[in-house]
């Protein structure tokens, strides 16, 4: 291969080795943008400060230790948020014509969401390594093997994943990051609350039970109880609720399945 | 065959019940190794059409052809040969332009190794060594637009396509811009950049398409343009607001083409065909007649002028005054 011209006959460009390099251009960023991570753990703290010493007290959990029981939650609330982080991303690289450069360019269409939703992951990883830091400083524990540990551990960067796909697919849509910021808070935050990420379920209304207990929060965090050994009180008979661990890998599955191939299409799509 | 042809190019766009033609039967060609430079006011379709050509965006009709390659088409194969530099500096801004050369340069598919290379090199050519470790962000807008530039020219391409090159830069980097382009040019690269002013495309292109609305309304050497517009022009600023018809009077029967009067500025102009001679006779004649002036010269024609010679209309902003979805007044085409 010389420098001056590209190899006849390519067209397509090595999805493996653009995504690795757009991979990389996500991950080189974190550093340089140190708030995002540093306001994405505070606001995480600030719930867990809130809910383990003020709310708490009134919240009652069956067999076990509020604090315990609340910070799986807020690993879960934190992921889904993180789809903010993500949805602004993409929307600043929009809005910054960053992405009228990378399409011009004979890359992989699919390695400039593939590669921001990859990088993701380790940035999700590493919130949720400071999390679990702080939870035990506040008396959260890991009852069960490490096996059990390293399963929760990884449903949790699964359910990240799936919501980065979310997030690369609305950040296309919506016009500035303000906006994007409004939708993804407006829609992000009652899904968190109708969920037993910070209460049982047995204490929302009835009518909202099925809703709260098929919530892919409510999933993903009573899966985490499970792997993690902490308590989980019984939340209903459907399947969402007997079966977590197996309906958070659904849930994973359906939104990649769905999110991916619209994201993709909509960053291939030069009609607008 | 020329390195870009196109034919009949139309875009909408359309929004809340206000639709706009940003493109609307544009004809092109440009001829390998030229400059292109077109030219056109705010919302004229400058950017829409450099999108199209550099297949960010699908014409709604009409076709394109660049370097052989029909940019829908044969979109991705095309990508390879060719390089754009957006109207808004289009970098990340939390890598250093080293790192943002070398990612760049790898996504163009050249290896790892000459990727770096090539970066050192463009940072050498384009004054950014010294600055190269420093991520974006703490650069000056002259600063981030070369480093644009040197981003669109990472893996050599044939054609390039430069969208208001010198937009916002002051007059020093400005300067140092066309210096770069035409260094670019006498590498023998085809080029087509996009300006506001008559004055950058008559430094930088060997041919001018003019586009308003969607068209282009001319073509032609910067000469052929300006002598269409009647060449330089007499320019003077009365004083006294009393002293307009006078002024123009006087300038009236000094030049043979028509005097425009703005009366808020007090400034008039006419077509000096005469030259220096033709304004030292108007200052003559008016300082015989008494009536002081602010200001006094010959000028080169703007943008303005040509504008409104060709179109009858000033350049005002086409965006200002879009056509919509109603019907369109008797007498009116939109
Ligand atoms: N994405 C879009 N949605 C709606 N209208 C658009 C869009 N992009 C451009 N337009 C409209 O199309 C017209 C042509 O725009 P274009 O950006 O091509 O103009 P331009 O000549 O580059 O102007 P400028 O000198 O301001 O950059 C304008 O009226 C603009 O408002
Ligand atoms: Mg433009």
């Amino acid at each position: 291969m010389t420098a001056t011209a590209p190899p006849p006959g390519r067209t397509g460009g090595s999805t493996v080795s653009d995504t690795l390099v757009v991979t990389w251009r996500n991950l080189k960023r974190i550093p340089r943008i140190p708030e995002l991570a540093v306001f994405a753990i505070l606001q995480s703290v600030m719930f867990v400060l809130l809910f383990a010493f003020v709310f708490g007290g009134a919240i009652a959990v069956e067999g076990g230790n509020y604090r315990e029981y609340l910070m799986p939650g807020i690993f879960a609330q934190t992921l889904a948020f993180a789809s903010a982080t993500t949805t602004i991303g993409i929307t600043d690289d929009m809005q910054k014509g960053l992405v009228d450069r990378f399409r011009s360019l004979p890359m992989a269409r699919s390695a400039f969401l593939t590669g921001r939703t990859i990088a993701d992951v380790a940035y999700n990883a590493g919130i949720l390594i400071v999390l679990m830091l702080s939870g035990l400083a506040v008396g959260w524990r890991v009852r069960d093997g490490v096996v059990e540990f390293l399963a929760g551990f990884g449903i949790a960067l699964l359910f990240a994943y799936a919501m980065s796909w979310v997030g690369v697919f609305v950040g296309q849509l919506v016009p500035t990051v303000e906006v994007g910021q409004q939708v993804a808070f407006t829609v992000v935050f009652p899904i968190t609350f109708l969920s037993n990420a910070f209460v049982p379920l047995e204490s929302l209304p009835g009518w909202l039970q099925p809703f709260a207990e098929w919530n892919p929060v409510s999933t993903l965090t009573a899966a985490m109880r499970e792997l993690f050994g902490n308590p989980s009180p019984p939340a209903g008979s459907s399947f969402a609720a007997e079966q977590p661990v197996l309906m958070t890998v659904i849930w994973c599955v359906v939104f990649v399945a769905i999110f991916a191939p619209l994201a993709v299409r909509r960053y291939r799509d030069t009609s607008k | 065959m020329p390195a870009i042809t196109a034919e009949g190019l139309t875009k909408v766009y359309g929004s809340r019940g206000q639709v706009v033609r940003a493109l609307d039967g544009l004809d092109l060609t440009v001829e390998e190794g030229t400059v292109l430079g077109l030219l056109g006011p705010n919302g004229a379709g400058k950017t829409t059409t450099v999108r199209v050509l550099a297949t960010l965006l699908r014409p709604d009709s009409g076709r394109a052809t660049v370097l052989g390659h029909d940019v829908v088409k044969d979109a991705q194969r095309l990508r390879q040969e060719i390089g754009l530099s957006g109207q808004y500096a289009a970098v990340d801004e939390n890598l250093t332009a080293a790192e943002n050369l070398w990612m760049f340069g790898r996504l163009y598919q050249l290896p790892s190794a000459t990727a770096r290379q090539r970066a050192d090199e463009l940072l050498e050519q384009f004054a950014l060594t010294d600055a190269k470790d420093r991520v974006v962000k703490t650069y000056s807008g002259g600063m981030r637009r070369r480093l644009d530039l040197a981003s669109a020219l990472i893996g050599r391409p044939r054609l390039l396509f430069l969208d208001e090159p010198t937009t916002g830069l002051d007059p020093r980097s400005r300067f140092g811009m066309w210096e770069v382009i035409r260094e670019l040019v006498r590498t023998g690269a085809t080029l087509l950049l996009t300006t506001q002013y008559l004055e950058e495309a008559d430094a930088l292109a060997d041919v001018i398409a003019v586009v308003d609305r969607g068209k282009i309304i001319a073509r032609g050497t910067a000469d052929q343009l300006k002598s269409q517009v009647g060449g330089e022009r007499v320019e003077i600023v009365v004083r006294r607001p009393e002293d307009l018809a006078a002024a123009r009077e006087v300038l009236g029967r000094q030049s043979r083409g028509e005097v425009t009067v703005d009366e808020h500025t007090r400034r008039l102009t006419a077509p000096a065909e005469g030259g220096t001679q033709q304004l030292v006779e108007v200052i003559r004649v008016l300082a015989e007649a008494g009536v002081p002036l602010d200001d006094v010269g010959l000028r080169r024609p703007t943008l303005d002028d040509v504008f409104l010679s060709l179109t009858g209309h000033a350049a005002e902003d086409a965006a200002a005054t879009p056509t919509t979805d109603e019907p369109a007044p008797a007498g009116r085409t939109s």
